[in-house]
């Protein structure tokens, strides 16, 4: 189960173990603004051609606008 | 939608998947920067003065009213021992009696905005308000400066770098 974190976490995880950010909002949105590193992948694209670039081995944090 | 996009993840196979539920409103709320158009010279956390004086409830007025005079201001942000906003004190408190506490004195929870904010929509208040300035603090109510509308037109009027 994917474990809900906050920001001081992101901030550990980006530190201290190279996490990947991936912004799950329509490209729009992520043009506009996003947090620094973030790649953009859409929920509704999220499959495994789209998550290729993803590297296995590192973690990864999803996020979106706010928690709705 | 990032608890849907955290679960596909995992369906997918990715074994370290994290959700940052609060997402980017609550990254920019805190200050911290965002790229993209949308640059942050233009929103709030990039004008906000940080120099503005600030106090403990339990300090003597006549110490903060001379230290807020000395820094040349005419405000001053009561906070606690975390730096959370708890008041203000505007020129009328500044100018109470030396036997008032800075907690009597004060003005309780004033409005304040977020770094995140943007700059026009932050002027745009202050003139509906009839406001000279407006308190900038995280999303945990640290205060981070203060906005003065001096300085929010006058970067609105200025030509954005090319």
């Amino acid at each position: 189960m994917p474990h809900a974190i906050e920001r001081d976490e992101v901030l550990r995880l980006l530190r201290e173990e190279q996490a990947q950010l991936v912004e799950v909002l329509p490209p729009d949105e992520y043009a506009d603004e996003h947090l620094p590193g973030a790649i953009n992948i859409p929920l509704k694209a999220l499959d495994r051609e789209t998550t290729r670039r993803l590297d296995r081995e590192r973690p990864v944090i999803v996020y979106c606008y706010d928690t709705q | 939608m990032s608890p849907r996009a955290a679960s596909r993840l995992e369906a997918l196979g990715f074994a370290r998947v994290y959700d940052y539920v609060a997402g980017k409103a609550d990254w920019g709320s805190f200050g911290l920067p965002l790229e993209g158009l949308r640059p942050s010279r233009d929103r709030v956390g990039a004008h906000a003065r940080t120099d503005v004086p600030a106090c403990g409830g339990d300090e003597r007025m006549s110490e903060v009213r001379e230290r807020v005079r000395a820094a040349g201001w005419d405000t001053c942000f009561v906070t606690d021992s975390r730096g959370v906003v708890v008041g203000r004190l505007g020129r009328a408190a500044l100018a109470a009696d030396d036997d008032v506490s800075v907690e009597e004195a004060m003005t309780l929870g004033p409005s304040t905005v977020r770094p995140s904010l943007e700059l026009d929509k932050a002027v745009e208040r202050m003139r509906r308000q009839n406001l000279t300035t407006l308190p900038v603090t995280r999303s945990d109510g640290v205060l981070v400066g203060v906005l003065r509308r001096e300085d929010a037109e006058r970067a609105l009027q200025a030509p954005a770098d090319t």
